[in-house]
């Protein structure tokens, strides 16, 4: 089962690039179990001996005792804590520390971009690669749960791209991305595009190393987004809103949009633009150009 | 949403533990599920019904500490219990704030033998 997300074996999540075939096939599962801790000496963060499977030790150190009266129970017998301490999602925050890492190391400026399907991440991106290419260099690694087809948009557009296949999965995490970033071969000083897969709950939870956040909304989604998906907008750095040129044919309100956002995440930045029309690109263009050069 | 690969995570991570300790059964578990972090408490108690059957966390009695969600106003710095992510400030009433506790996700301590 998929580490992460608990993905079924018969979905083998696949990297692949454009015009590779399905024997380009990387399966990603990482077993849960790992077993081998034979004989090793660890001290623990408590003051107990070791208690050794073949023997009995009655003995109550202090710390079970002060323990059991605060929780106000006493187990008896032969059971000792352990104080664990460890955060649930440790494996992938620690990936994805690593991947942080990998990216500040050869100044890569690597944003995830992340909203509900259909807002126009994809088409941002074709776009902000075919006008920008001359000045910035662009890798891209792609998430969806099937087809080849936004990773196939990008290889068009003129940029080096992976796609993630997460089969089952619903989010990208950090040892995804750090896999398709070795077969990506990102290089040095370049601009690293991670289109998450379309969904504003779950990859709110997964950082991938990320240095900046993108949440991407759309003006055919209402204003009230950010306030029925807050989890998202709360660890984004950066709101765009996208199609503004429907604006006309829509009841939606720019302004209460923003402040809706403000409300949940008051860090919250804005772009407001139209992919289509290329309205408000140039705000985005200037500042994408600024963080790159900032990371020189 | 992802309460059974939360498990999974949990199940591992108290596997490692125990063994390292040289014990053969988890007794006891102690969870932090921050009110915040993104996870239903049901949801995560029905996984755990289903997920722990098999492992050494098979009849350990679960410990889940919810934490409550706090936030301090941007503006005024009062810090209040909150939950939800855009109760304004009671003190100033100011929209602004930024949770700092209440998104723990945490495998706390384990009872073994």
């Amino acid at each position: 089962m998929c580490d992460t997300c608990g993905c079924g074996n018969s979905d083998g999540i696949t990297i692949r690039k454009p015009g590779e075939k399905e024997t380009g096939e990387i399966h990603q599962h990482i077993h849960v179990h790992e077993h081998d801790h034979d004989g090793i000496k660890h001290s623990h963060q408590h003051e107990h001996h070791h208690i050794h499977s073949d023997g009995h030790d009655h003995h109550h150190q202090n710390d079970i005792n002060e323990y059991n009266d605060q929780y106000g129970e006493h187990k008896h017998f032969h059971s000792k804590e352990l104080i664990v301490e460890q955060d649930i999602l440790s494996k992938n925050n620690l990936l994805a520390e690593r991947n942080r890492g990998f990216f500040e190391a050869k100044h890569i400026l690597a944003l995830n971009l992340v909203s509900s399907p259909g807002s126009g991440k994809t088409s941002l991106l074709e776009k902000t690669i075919r006008y920008l290419r001359k000045e910035i260099k662009f890798f891209v690694i792609e998430g969806d749960q099937q087809t080849m087809n936004d990773a196939n948009r990008i290889h068009s557009a003129g940029a080096p791209v992976v796609q993630i296949n997460t089969g089952n999965g619903c989010h990208l995490d950090s040892d995804m991305v750090n896999k398709a970033i070795k077969e990506l071969n990102v290089e040095n000083n370049s601009v690293l595009m991670i289109e998450n897969v379309g969904n504003l709950i779950c990859p709110s939870l997964f950082d991938l190393g990320e240095a900046i956040r993108i949440v991407i909304m759309s003006t055919t989604e209402g204003e009230d987004k950010p306030l029925k998906y807050p989890t998202m907008f709360q660890s984004s750095h950066f709101c765009i809103i996208n199609k503004t040129d429907l604006l006309p044919y829509l009841d939606f309100d720019i302004e209460k949009a923003k402040q809706y956002g403000r409300q949940v995440n008051h860090h919250l930045k804005f772009f407001e633009l139209s992919v289509k029309t290329g309205a408000g690109m140039d705000n985005w263009y200037e500042w994408l150009k600024e963080q790159t050069k900032m990371i020189k | 949403m992802h309460e059974l690969s939360i498990v999974m995570n949990i199940i591992e991570i108290a596997e490692e533990n125990a063994k390292k300790a040289n014990a053969s059964v988890i007794v006891e578990i102690e969870l932090d599920i921050g009110k915040q972090a993104g996870i239903v408490i049901e949801a995560l108690e029905f996984a755990i019904e289903s997920a722990k059957k098999g492992t050494m966390l098979e009849n350990a009695k679960f410990i889940i500490n919810e934490i409550p969600a706090l936030a301090r106003c941007a503006s005024c710095s009062y810090e209040f219990e909150t939950d939800d992510l855009f109760t304004p400030c009671p003190e100033c009433n100011n929209p602004f704030s930024d949770i700092f506790r209440g998104k723990e996700l945490k495998v706390k301590s384990l009872k073994v033998e």
